[in-house]
C-alpha cells in the first residue's frame, strides 16, 4: 500500500516529521518499506499560459510561443512539443530554473529564434518515468505565475507500507489515518460523505443468488455521463502517489475511492447489461473475457457478476472486457458490494489474477462501508463526468453479514501474557481508541469489535493490540525459569557433528548443495532412481528431488574444476528422497567426493591422484568412530555411476547402507569431467549407530605371532580369506594384519600373494607352539579346501 | 723405570693427537691394556729392590691414572665433537611446512547452525529435526494457516501435488514435537527450508533455526529476554540494541519482528541496513492458541513462545558475506575461508 503523506495529513496530522511518522507507523506493526519524494528535485518552474503560438520560420518541428509566466512581460520561448497550443496552461521553467538531473535553463537561441525558458513535459519534471510525448497541459484554473511545485503540492512523499495479511483494514487512507490517530491520540477527519439525492428514479434490477458469499450488494444507475471529461490533476496526482495509473475518469474515481476508503468498486456500461445484474456462482466451463483481454474458463466455485446472458465479472477480482466502461458509454451502473473473504480468497490465485480488489476482499473489506463508498464515488463522478444519479439499490442478506464480535479480555491473562500489569485505564483507553466499544467487567473488559477489524476474534488478538499500542519496547524483559532436569544421552550414538569433524580432519570441505537437482544429471548418475518431482520448480535444473548425494557433489566438483581448482575434496550431509510420494523415504546420508592429488602440491607432497583406497580409508575412519567397525562390510557390486571394477556396496549389519567407488569413466565422459573422482555415500543412521565401549582385561602373557603368505586366485576377495581365517583361528586371535598383497615375479599368472600377520594371546596363560600350530594348520587346510589357497614357501 | 716420564709425555701427545674413538682405544690398549707399556712397568715392579718398590709403584700408578683421565677426557671431547657434527648434519629447515593432509572445514551455514544450537542446548533446549517433504497439514493447517488464507502467499511454496510440498519453514517440526505432548518443551529446530523465490537476495533453499518453549507461565517478557540474550551472545556484543516490532504470523500472537542495530555501521546507516541503522534478523511471538488446540495442549494452562531466523542471514552479518548465492555454489575458494 502506497500513499501520499500530504493526503494522510489531511485526515490526521501529528506533529512529526516525515521520517518520524514513518518510524512510528513501522513500530506499530505497519512496516514502512520506502519513503520517497513524489517528484524529483527541481526549482524555478511556474504555471504559465501560452498566449500565442507560431511556426518557427526555420524549423518544421518547432514552434515559437509567447508565454505569460506572471512576471508581467510575455516571454518568447521555442517549443518542440507537438501538442503545445495557444490558451494552454503549462508548467514553465524560467531562465535560471533547475530541472531534475541538475539541468539548468539558460537563455538560448534555437535556429535563430530567442528562447527564454522551457515549457515542460511530465517526464522532464520527473513526474512520469516514460518519456512523455508532449508538454503537460494544466487545467484552465491553474493560477498563472504560481510556483508549480507548490501549486501541485510536490513537496510530498510517497510512503509505502508492507502490510501483513491481517491488516486489511489499513489498505486505505481512512484505515491508515485511523491507525495514526490511535497512535497519536488525535481525532481523524475524512471528507464529508453525504447521500447524493437521486435526480431520476430509474434503477437496474439486482438479484443476489448467493447471499452467503455476497451478503451486501449496492448498485446505482448514473445516466448521461461524459466519459470524455478529464480526470482532475489533483486526483491523477493522488492516484499516482498511491501507485495507480490514471486510465479514464470513471475508473479513476473507483480507484480513488478504493484508495481513500478501502472499498473496491466497479462500473459497468449500462448499455451492455441485459435484464438484471445477478450475483451467482459460475457454471462450470462458462467463459469470460476479462478486462486485461485474457479469456478464462470459469469453475463452479467462482462467484461472478452476471446478467441474463452470462458472466460479466469475477466478483471482487476483475471485471469483464465486454461490460466495462468505454468511450461510447453514456450510462453507468456502479457496483459497491461486500464479498466475503472466503468467496474471493483463492479465486485470484486460481486464475492467476492478483488485483487491488481481490487483495482487499481476501483480507476483509468493512462490510458496512459499501453505502458510504457508493455515495462518495457518485458525488465525485457527478463532479467530474456529470450525469444524473438514480436511487441506490441495496440487496443485503443480514443473516450472512459478519456479526459484530464480542471478545473478552481478562486482566489476569493480560498480565500473565505480557509479564506486566498495565493500568486498567490505559487498557480501556487503548481499546476504545481502536474503535472498540468497551465494557469494564469484574475480571477485565468485554469489547465489541468494529466491523473493519477482521483480525480480532479472540482474547489473544486483544492482548496483541494492547501490547502493540502500549509499545512492545516498553514491555519488560526477563529470562524464562526452568527446572534443571537431565535428559537422556545416548552414548552409543555418534553425533553428526563428530562425523563432520572427522571429515574435516581428513581434509574435506563441507558442501551444501540444493536438495533438488537437474533431472538429466540425476538420470546420468542414477538411471533407475525414482524421486518426487516438483510441480512448480524455479527452473528445470532444480526440479527433481535428489535420490542421492552424488548429483550435488558431482555438480560442485564441476563448478570447482571449471574454476581452476584441481584438487577437490567435498562432503555433504542431508536428506535424499527415494520413491514415489506415496511410498517416500527421506533418508539422512553423508557423502563425500575426492578428486585430484592425494595431498596438496607441496615440497614433500604425495602428488599421486587419490584412488579408491584413499577414500575408503577416510570412510573407514568414520566407520571406526562408532567403535563397531566389525559391523561394516564392503562387497563387490555394481552401481550405474561407478566403475564396475572399483565399486563396493557398503553393508552395515548385513544391510545395504551405501556405496563407494570410482566415478564410471563413461559417466565422466558424459559429464565432460576430465579428472578421475572417487565418491561414497552412507546412511547416517548406520554411521551414527555405534556401541558403548566394553572393557577387556589386559593379558600379562606373551603374544605369539605367525606370518602366513597365501597364494590365491587374483579374483578372490581378500575378505573371503580373512573370514576363513577368523573362523579357524580360535578365540585367542587378537590381531590379524594384512601386510602385503603381491603379484608379479615369483607368483604365477592369475594368482596373487596375500601376506598376513596373526597374533594370538591368551588372557590367563602362555600359549604353546603346539596349540598355535594346530590353529595354523586348520587355517591352511580350510583355505586350501574352500578357497584354493596355497601356503607360500 | 727411567723412561716413564718420556713414556707419559709420548702417550699424552698421542692421546691429544688421536682423532677418533678407535684411535683412542688403540692407545689405551697400547699403554694401559693387559700387554700395555704402562702395565708392563707395573708388572716389572717385582724386579726392583723392595725398598724402591712403593715409590716406583706410586709413580707408575700416578702415570696410569693421569693417562686414564687424559683418555677419558679426550674421548668425551671427541664424542662431543662427533655429536655436534651429526647434529649439524641433521639440521632441518624448520620453516618448511609440515607434511600430510591439511584440514578441510565446515560450511559457514553449519558453523552458524552449530553455534546457534550450542547456545540454546547449553541452557536446556533439545535439537529436533524432521522431514523436508511435508504435507499441507503440518506446514500450514496445524499452524493456523487454513487453505486460501492470504498468509499462504507469504511463503511461495514448492508443491509436489495438491497436498504435499517442501516445507517453507521448520515449524512443522514444532508441530510434531507438540503433538508428542511431553511438556515442558524447549527445542530448537535447525534445517533446510524451501521457497520458490530466486534472485539476488533469495535462494530457493535456505536454512532456518526455529525455537519453541512451552511451559506454564511463559510470557512475552520471557520471549524478549531470550531473544535479547541470544542476539547478544551470537554477535558477542552485550551492548547491541535490539527492538521488537509488531508483526503478524498466523501461528503466534502477539507476533514481532526483531531488529538489531546494524552490525556493519553500528546504527549510523549504511548500504547493508538500507540506511535505517536497523537490520531485521528474526521473527517471533507467543504461540497462538489455535496451534495449541491442533496439538492438544491446554492453552489456559500452558503458554509458550516461538522464534525463527535464517541461518544464512545471520552468517552473512557475522562473517560479512555479501552475496547469499555464494553459500550454495560450493566454491572451494569461498568454503576455505570458514575453516
Amino acid at each position: 500500500m502506497k500513499f501520499s503523506e500530504q493526503w494522510l495529513r489531511e485526515w490526521v496530522s501529528p506533529q512529526l516529521g516525515t521520517q518520524a511518522l514513518a518510524d512510528q507507523i513501522t513500530m506499530a506493526g505497519l512496516e514502512v518499506d520506502a519513503v520517497e519524494p513524489v517528484a524529483a528535485a527541481f526549482e524555478g518552474v511556474v504555471v504559465a499560459e501560452v498566449l500565442e503560438k507560431s511556426q518557427h520560420p526555420d524549423a518544421d518541428k518547432l514552434s515559437v510561443c509567447r508565454v505569460d509566466d506572471g512576471s508581467g512581460e510575455p516571454v518568447q520561448v521555442v517549443c518542440g512539443a507537438p501538442n503545445v497550443a495557444a490558451g494552454q496552461k503549462v508548467p514553465f521553467a524560467r531562465v535560471g530554473a533547475v530541472l531534475p538531473g541538475d539541468f539548468k535553463i539558460k537563455r538560448a537561441k534555437l535556429r535563430g529564434q530567442e528562447s527564454r525558458g522551457m515549457i515542460c513535459s511530465a517526464s522532464e519534471l520527473g513526474l512520469e518515468e516514460e518519456t512523455s510525448p508532449g508538454i503537460l497541459e494544466l487545467p484552465g484554473s491553474a493560477p498563472v505565475g504560481e510556483d508549480f511545485r507548490a501549486w501541485l503540492g510536490l513537496d510530498d512523499h510517497t510512503i509505502e507500507v508492507d502490510l501483513t495479511p491481517n491488516r486489511g483494514d489499513c489498505l486505505s487512507l481512512k484505515g491508515l489515518a485511523r491507525e495514526v490517530g490511535v497512535l497519536n491520540r488525535l481525532a481523524v477527519t475524512g471528507p464529508e460523505v453525504a447521500a447524493v439525492a437521486a435526480s431520476h428514479d430509474e434503477t437496474f434490477p439486482v438479484r443476489v443468488e448467493d447471499g452467503e458469499r455476497c451478503p451486501r450488494y449496492i448498485g446505482r444507475l448514473i445516466k448521461g455521463v461524459d466519459v470524455g471529461a478529464e480526470t482532475p490533476l489533483w486526483m491523477v496526482e493522488r492516484l499516482r502517489r498511491g501507485g495507480v495509473r490514471s486510465i479514464d475518469p470513471v475508473v479513476d474515481v473507483t480507484n480513488y475511492v478504493m484508495l481513500e476508503l478501502g472499498q473496491p468498486l466497479h462500473a459497468f456500461d449500462r448499455a451492455n447489461l441485459s435484464g438484471a445484474v445477478i450475483v451467482r456462482l459460475a457454471r462450470e466451463g462458462e467463459r469470460l473475457v476479462l478486462l486485461d483481454g485474457q479469456e478464462v474458463s470459469l469453475d463452479d466455485s467462482t462467484l461472478v457478476i452476471a446478467d441474463e446472458r452470462g458472466p460479466l465479472a469475477i466478483a471482487g477480482v476483475m471485471g469483464g472486457e465486454h461490460s466495462g466502461v468505454n468511450e461510447q458509454t453514456r450510462d453507468i451502473f456502479l457496483e459497491s458490494a461486500f464479498f466475503t473473504p472466503l468467496a474471493v480468497a483463492g479465486q485470484a490465485r486460481t486464475y492467476g489474477l492478483h488485483t487491488d480488489a481481490s487483495h482487499r476482499f481476501e483480507r476483509g473489506v468493512d462490510p458496512r462501508l459499501a453505502r458510504e463508498a457508493a455515495e462518495r464515488a457518485t458525488a465525485l463522478l457527478l463532479e467530474i463526468v456529470g450525469g444524473d444519479a438514480g436511487p441506490l439499490v441495496e440487496v443485503a442478506s443480514e443473516a450472512h453479514l459478519p456479526e459484530a464480535r464480542r471478545v473478552v479480555l481478562r486482566s489476569a491473562r493480560l498480565e500473565q501474557a505480557l509479564g506486566k500489569a498495565l493500568a486498567g485505564e490505559e487498557v480501556g483507553e487503548i481499546l476504545e481508541r481502536l474503535g472498540m466499544q468497551v465494557e469494564t467487567t469484574e475480571s477485565g473488559w468485554r469489547v465489541l469489535v468494529p466491523s473493519w477489524r477482521f483480525d480480532i476474534a479472540i482474547e489473544e488478538d486483544l492482548i496483541e493490540e494492547v501490547a502493540r499500542i502500549h509499545g512492545y519496547n516498553r514491555l519488560p524483559v526477563r529470562r524464562p525459569q526452568a527446572r534443571l532436569g537431565l535428559r537422556p544421552d545416548h552414548e552409543a550414538r555418534t553425533p553428526l557433528a563428530r562425523l563432520r569433524r572427522q571429515m574435516v580432519a581428513r581434509g574435506y570441505q563441507e558442501a551444501v548443495t540444493y536438495s533438488f537437482v537437474a533431472p538429466d544429471l540425476q538420470k546420468t548418475l542414477l538411471p533407475e532412481a525414482v524421486s518426487p518431482v516438483l510441480a512448480n520448480p524455479i527452473s528445470t535444473d532444480l526440479s527433481v528431488m535428489r535420490a542421492s548425494l552424488f548429483p550435488g557433489l558431482v555438480r560442485a566438483l564441476q563448478h570447482n574444476l571449471n574454476r581452476q581448482q584441481s584438487r577437490v575434496r567435498l562432503f555433504e550431509s542431508g536428506l535424499v528422497f527415494r520413491g514415489e510420494l506415496d511410498d517416500l523415504a527421506q533418508i539422512p546420508m553423508l557423502g563425500a567426493l575426492a578428486c585430484g592429488s592425494r595431498e596438496p602440491e607441496g615440497w614433500a607432497g604425495n602428488r599421486a591422484p587419490v584412488d579408491f583406497f584413499d577414500l575408503k580409508g577416510d570412510l573407514e575412519s568414520l566407520l571406526a568412530m562408532g567403535g563397531d567397525a566389525e559391523a561394516w562390510r564392503f562387497e563387490p557390486a555394481e552401481h550405474p555411476s561407478l566403475h564396475p571394477g572399483q565399486c563396493a556396496r557398503i553393508l552395515h549389519r548385513g544391510e545395504e547402507a551405501g556405496w563407494i567407488g570410482t566415478l564410471h569413466p563413461a559417466v565422466r565422459a558424459q559429464l565432460g569431467l576430465k579428472a578421475e573422482a572417487v565418491l561414497f555415500e552412507v546412511r547416517l543412521d548406520a554411521l551414527t549407530h555405534g556401541r558403548v565401549p566394553a572393557f577387556m582385561p589386559l593379558s600379562r602373557f606373551p603374544e605369539v605371532r605367525r606370518d602366513l603368505a597365501f597364494l590365491v586366485d587374483e579374483d578372490l576377495p581378500v575378505q573371503a580369506l580373512l573370514d576363513t581365517l577368523r573362523a579357524e583361528a580360535g578365540e585367542w586371535l587378537i590381531e590379524c594384519r594384512l601386510f602385503d598383497v603381491y603379484q608379479g615375479k615369483g607368483v604365477s599368472e592369475g594368482r596373487k600373494s596375500v601376506a598376513l600377520g596373526l597374533t594370538w594371546q591368551h588372557p590367563s596363560r602362555t600359549l604353546n607352539d603346539e596349540e598355535i600350530n594346530k590353529l595354523v594348520d586348520a587355517i591352511v587346510n580350510e583355505s586350501r579346501q574352500h578357497l584354493g589357497a596355497e601356503l607360500r614357501g | 723405570m727411567d723412561h716413564l716420564p718420556n713414556l707419559v709425555t709420548e702417550a699424552r701427545e698421542a692421546i691429544q693427537a688421536a682423532d677418533s674413538i678407535a684411535a683412542l682405544e688403540e692407545l689405551r690398549v697400547r699403554y694401559l691394556g693387559k700387554k700395555g707399556e704402562i702395565t708392563a712397568l707395573l708388572k716389572g715392579l717385582g724386579k726392583l729392590p723392595a725398598a724402591e718398590r712403593p715409590a716406583a709403584g706410586e709413580r707408575i700408578n700416578e702415570a696410569k691414572q693421569a693417562l686414564t683421565g687424559e683418555l677419558e677426557s679426550r674421548k668425551a671431547s671427541l664424542e662431543k665433537a662427533a655429536l655436534e657434527a651429526r647434529l649439524a648434519a641433521e639440521r632441518l629447515d624448520v620453516t618448511l611446512p609440515g607434511r600430510g593432509q591439511p584440514s578441510g572445514g565446515l560450511h559457514p551455514v553449519t558453523r552458524t547452525l552449530e553455534r546457534i544450537e550450542g547456545l540454546f542446548t547449553r541452557i536446556g533446549y533439545d535439537v529436533a529435526v524432521g522431514p523436508e517433504i511435508e504435507d499441507d497439514y503440518h506446514n500450514f493447517e496445524a499452524l493456523n494457516i487454513p487453505a486460501h488464507h492470504p498468509a499462504r502467499g507469504m511463503a511461495d511454496t514448492f508443491y509436489f501435488d495438491a497436498t504435499r510440498l517442501l516445507r517453507t519453514h521448520t515449524s512443522p517440526v514444532q508441530v510434531r514435537t507438540m503433538k508428542e505432548g511431553r511438556l515442558p518443551i524447549r527445542i530448537v529446530c535447525p534445517g533446510r527450508v524451501y521457497r520458490s523465490d530466486s534472485d539476488l537476495t533469495h535462494t530457493p533453499m535456505f536454512h532456518q533455526v526455529e525455537g519453541l518453549l512451552v511451559d506454564e507461565d511463559v510470557s512475552f517478557a520471557d520471549l524478549k529476554g531470550t531473544i535479547e540474550d541470544f542476539l547478544h551472545a551470537f554477535f558477542e556484543r552485550d551492548d547491541l540494541s535490539v527492538r521488537f516490532r509488531p508483526s503478524y504470523f498466523p501461528f503466534t500472537e502477539p507476533s514481532a519482528e526483531v531488529d538489531i542495530q546494524c552490525v556493519m555501521c553500528s546504527g549510523d546507516g549504511c548500504r547493508v541496513c538500507g540506511h535505517s541503522g536497523w537490520l531485521e534478523v528474526m521473527g517471533c511471538g507467543m504461540v497462538h492458541p489455535e496451534v495449541f488446540r491442533h496439538s492438544g495442549i491446554d492453552s489456559e494452562r500452558y503458554t509458550g513462545f516461538a522464534f525463527g531466523m535464517g541461518a544464512e542471514r545471520l552468517a552473512m552479518l557475522r562473517y560479512g558475506v555479501n552475496d547469499l548465492r555464494l553459500f550454495f555454489d560450493n566454491d572451494l575458494r569461498f568454503l576455505r575461508q570458514f575453516a
